[in-house]
């Protein structure tokens, strides 16, 4: 990957002071096609700006020389991040994928600037004429581990550690818990709300209370392994990885993971530029289209239960399965979706209910 | 190595001046010997830290949109650090800034008119002159000291942030995330060059910084102030209220930074989120000094930092220095500031006679 | 709530007023010998950067936290010298040392990111702790015997020793205690440097104590919480000591009663605020029972400046 390394870097410093005013013309069509990520952590945080970084790779991996990759991390969600995304456009990038969702502000002023620049949006919902949006249902992920938690949990506590309640983590409590359900009526998933992405100590506290109290299976909506570790050091059942395998932190509490793999849609995207064809359009795959991986599961888990938690995944894969489907009943009682419908993808955005179970 | 301070009689005028110059310069060279060292391009560091946002024309909208804040709070500071007043909670009083000026504006979202911008204004400034008023009362009332107080109140701020943005304000529309509305077009604050993004926040900064200058050396509220701060008991004896001072320290250095707080708002931002709290209100600390806690230098100081945060961000993109990085170039940036205010104040002798300077 | 539950939730708060009461107490003596450090977070970063990537390397969970304690008191010592030999501002200097532990420590642990190391656990047979109330006694870390026996020893140090009793007289009165022939700066450098040993000691229990991993900002403003905590304890180590686990069980009795299933009664941004508010009416209760006499060090912030 050209992530700028000590040689190109006169190069590159050298043509950003001689051509101050060439803004995105800067440089011209028969390079490579130089490629921009604005991310909100650093790459090593083994989660979700990890997810991205190794899709970067990929593109490398399948595009070589045409291609010319920069990875920013770190960026503050705010002002700042309309900065670095201004500047990746003056530097010449053609695409530019924003891997946050407080970005999204940002990526639809300084498109407006860029009209020639291609932005990609992870996880927002604002776009326009050069603006897509992308993610991933990591809540079909949710429903393969929730089957392993139905299947394995002896307590029927499971604890689960949400970050913000935002549609995302809403509709993987939900799916977790109707697919564990489905396996044990008896389950009850208690959610600790931390109001923080990145308090690892606070992760940490907040599984030690879910254990105390009874939980014997542990999920997070966190980027980090905090909650895994307290999974080992306890000797509970287990827990997940989230975003990558996480098993090196707890190899006996890592059930399996949840692992984003956003290579099949970068690649897509490059190709559809390359070829003229791209359209701002929202793409929002799963487990059918490789996007949403099931890491492997740890061998302590019965082979009939392994089964169980695949045949659910396969079942997602062809369609033959919807996490969401009637009757749904939620936490007060009420029935939400009737026997043998569906929740459709603008009802999964409007979530802000929780299914029976759920104490949240 | 044998040295002794002497007390200058007066500050030193050219130290005075020369010596910010001095600390940016020692740590470009230092940084540049550290970063080579550590195994980064310590050389393309200082270029595209010091030197790229400088030459580059499409940095300069960057610089002024990001100084804006630093130097509106920073002059507001440098009044109460000159009267012995130690607020170090701007931050927390640029949260309430910006929270009140979005509270307006989430009132009057059903409204237009020219006249809902220049309310918000008000409204931020009355925020965080508002934030100010307890260390104020607390310390003429009660002695308590205001550096704790105002420090623990900036958390407070925050947190009352978060709650507003995950609850009451949260955007009805926005599933789910924690953010309120966008702010309407009469809400936010006008471009004032076309074609960039520079705001109206800038020529605010300018004015403020030109009026406390004008202030602090030209009316009698600057002379008492200074005394206060230099001479309590003389301050006393010569008929200034000490307590008026302090009150006037706080509740000016609240309300600018208050009015720093909502035309981020209403500028860059554009509606509240919980990322708001980005450190100005310390980065400020930062840059009164940086300034010599005088308002002219200040716009210089506030311009130095600006700097280092947007050469930080293009360091990052092309020679992929760390974010981290940029923190150590700041920081370093004030200990050399910090470690040459001793050549303002002292003279510096080589020599053994050393007795009567420091026993 | 039963007996078990009850121990555990002791357990839990414990261990998350640790690394606070550490680094308070170390704060302490540095404000009682008159100077303000408000770089407690950026020393706790450093410190919790050098222990993880010493117990990385050596897995010997004794000297990583005398490593932490040694960079602790190092990166202290750019403090010291600044604002006791060069009389610069402490509030600014204080600041400056913050962002420079953050960025350090940030920079420092790229390396580190996404790599496991063993917690520091109790050094008793784990036959003494079966026993749930025994685990009370015999299941902590030696991090949190370590803080429990500070305490005291900070105590006696102020109260009982000639040294305490200098240090305090510098941060009364500084003029007087360097006219009766003590040296005001010596004292002082002495107790920053603790005060950075045992900030570097407190961001050590983050990966020895809490959570066995290095993540940037991995102490997300506990440093803050510990400046708060000694004004709270109004400069008394023992009050320091009920304090910290007061905080502690602000900090997790709220995740507690989210586990058990029940909703928060009170949001909990207000929970995250309490000890800052707390300390602030903390503040004004000495305040009026001393008739506008602050129970801080009289000297607290002040350069020393003896005359010429």
């Amino acid at each position: 990957m050209t992530l700028i390394t000590r040689r190109n870097v006169l190069r590159i410093g050298a043509a950003g002071l001689a051509l101050p005013f060439a803004g995105s013309l800067a440089f011209g069509q028969d390079g490579p096609l130089k490629i921009g990520f604005v991310n909100v952590g650093p790459k090593d945080d083994n989660g979700w700006t990890f997810g991205h970084w190794t899709g970067a790779k990929a593109l490398e991996a399948e595009f070589g020389d045409k291609v010319e990759i920069t990875f920013v991390e770190s960026v503050p969600e705010g002002p700042d991040c309309e900065r670095v995304l201004r500047e990746l456009a003056q530097q010449g990038n053609k695409i530019i994928f924003a891997t946050s969702f407080g970005f999204g502000d940002y990526v639809i002023k300084v498109a407006r600037e860029f009209p020639d620049v291609i932005f990609e949006h992870a996880t927002g919902y604002q776009r326009s004429d050069n603006v897509g949006t992308y993610n991933a249902r990591f809540h079909e992920g949710r429903a393969v581990m929730g089957t392993l938690a139905g299947h394995l949990s002896q307590t029927n506590n499971i604890g689960y550690i949400g970050s913000f309640p935002i549609p995302e983590v809403v509709m993987g409590i939900n799916a977790f818990t109707l697919a564990a359900r489905k396996i044990n009526p008896e389950i009850t998933v208690n959610v600790v709300w931390l109001s923080s992405w990145h308090d690892p100590a606070k992760e940490a506290d907040a599984a030690r209370a879910l254990i105390d109290q009874g939980a014997d299976i542990l999920v997070q909506h966190t980027d980090g392994p905090a909650a895994l570790q307290v999974a080992e050091e306890r000797g509970i059942i287990g827990g997940f990885g989230q975003g990558a395998d996480m098993s090196a932190f707890a190899p006996k509490s890592h059930l399996s993971a949840i692992i984003d793999v956003w290579a099949p849609h970068y690649i897509q995207v490059v190709k559809d530029v390359q070829a003229g064809t791209w359209v701002s359009d929202d793409s929002w795959p799963g487990i059918a289209a490789g996007e949403v991986v099931i890491g492997a599961y740890n061998e302590k888990i019965p082979a009939d239960v392994v089964a169980a938690a695949e045949a659910v995944k396969l079942g997602i894969a062809d369609g033959s399965l919807n996490p969401f489907t009637g009757p749904i009943l939620d936490n007060a009682g009420t029935e939400r979706v009737p026997a043998g419908q569906i929740v459709d993808d603008a009802g999964l955005w409007a979530m802000d209910w929780y299914v029976e179970g759920v104490k949240a | 190595m044998q040295f002794r301070l002497e007390k200058r009689p007066e500050p030193s005028k050219a130290m005075l001046y020369l010596t910010p110059v001095g600390a940016v310069l020692a740590t470009a060279l230092v940084g540049a010997i550290v970063f080579s060292l550590i195994g980064y391009n310590g050389l393309g560091a200082v270029r595209e830290i010091f030197l790229t946002p400088l030459l580059n024309p499409l940095k300069w909208q960057d610089l002024a949109v990001k100084s804006a804040p630093l130097i509106i709070i920073a002059v507001g500071l440098s009044i109460g650090y000159r009267a012995n007043v130690w607020n170090i909670g701007a931050e927390g009083q640029y949260v309430l800034g910006g929270l009140a000026g979005t509270g307006i504006a989430l009132l009057t979202r059903d409204m237009s008119g020219p006249w809902i911008l220049p309310l918000m204004i008000g409204g931020g400034v009355l925020g965080g002159m508002a934030w100010a008023v307890l260390p104020a009362l607390l310390r003429t009332r009660l002695q308590v000291n205001e550096i704790l107080t105002s420090l623990m109140l900036t958390y407070v701020a925050i947190q009352l942030l978060n709650y507003l943005v995950i609850g009451p304000w949260k955007d009805p529309m926005g599933f789910g995330f924690p953010q309120t509305r966008m702010f309407t077009a009469d809400q936010m604050l006008p471009t004032i060059i076309p074609r960039t993004i520079v705001h109206l926040g800038v020529p605010i900064a300018l004015v403020v910084a030109v009026a406390a200058w004008f202030m602090m050396s030209r009316s009698v509220f600057g002379y008492q102030v200074k005394v206060v701060g230099a001479a309590p008991d003389a301050a006393r004896y010569g008929g200034f209220s000490v307590n008026r001072t302090i009150w006037l320290a706080l509740l000016t250095s609240g309300a600018l930074a208050g009015l720093a707080g909502v035309l981020e708002a209403a500028g860059p931002f554009g509606r509240m989120v919980p990322s708001f709290p980005t450190n100005y209100g310390f980065t400020a600390i930062i840059v009164a000094f940086l300034g010599r806690l005088n308002p002219l230098g200040i716009i210089f100081a506030g311009l130095a930092m600006a700097i280092a945060v947007v050469g930080g961000e293009v360091a990052q993109t092309t020679i992929k220095l760390p974010a981290a990085a940029v923190g150590i170039f700041q920081s370093m940036m004030l200990f050399f500031l910090l470690a040459s205010d001793l050549l303002v104040r002292y003279r510096v002798r080589f020599g053994d006679r050393t007795v009567e300077a420091r026993a | 709530m039963s007996t078990e539950l009850l121990i555990a939730v002791i357990i839990t708060l414990i261990g998350a007023s640790t690394p606070i009461l550490i680094a308070a107490l170390g704060e302490l003596v540095v404000e009682k010998s008159g100077v303000l450090n408000l770089g407690v977070e950026g020393m706790m970063l450093i410190g919790a950067v050098v222990a993880f990537a010493v117990t990385f390397a050596t897995g010997n969970h004794w000297l990583a936290i005398l490593c932490a304690a040694i960079a602790g008191s190092a990166s202290s010592m750019i403090f010291a010298f600044l604002t006791l030999t060069l009389s610069a501002n402490q509030v600014a200097t204080g600041l400056a040392l913050t962002i420079f532990g953050t960025g350090f420590s940030a920079l420092f642990g790229q390396a580190y990111t996404g790599k496991p190391i063993e917690l520091f656990r109790s050094v008793f047979p784990a036959e003494l702790a079966t026993h749930p109330v025994w685990r009370l006694v015999f299941g902590h870390s030696p991090l949190v015997y370590f803080s429990l026996i500070m305490v005291v020893a900070v105590w006696f140090f102020l109260k009982k020793t000639r040294t305490g009793l200098i240090l305090r007289a510098v941060g009364e009165n500084d003029l007087s205690a360097h006219s009766i022939g003590y040296s005001v700066v010596l004292t002082r450098y002495a107790a920053v440097a603790f005060g950075g040993a045992m900030a570097g000691i407190a961001g050590s229990c983050f990966p020895l104590l809490l959570t066995p991993q290095w993540a940037e900002r991995l102490t997300a403003g506990r440093g803050w919480i510990a400046l708060a905590l000694v004004v709270f304890a109004a400069w008394r180590p023992f009050r320091l000591l009920a304090g910290a686990y007061l905080f502690g069980l602000v900090m997790t009795i709220e995740l507690y009663t989210k586990a058990s299933g029940s909703t928060g009664f009170l949001p909990s941004e207000f929970w995250a605020a309490l000890p800052y508010i707390a300390t602030i009416v903390v503040l004004v209760l000495i305040s009026l029972r001393r008739s506008g006499q602050s129970a801080a060090p009289a000297c607290l912030g002040k350069p020393f400046m003896p005359a010429q």
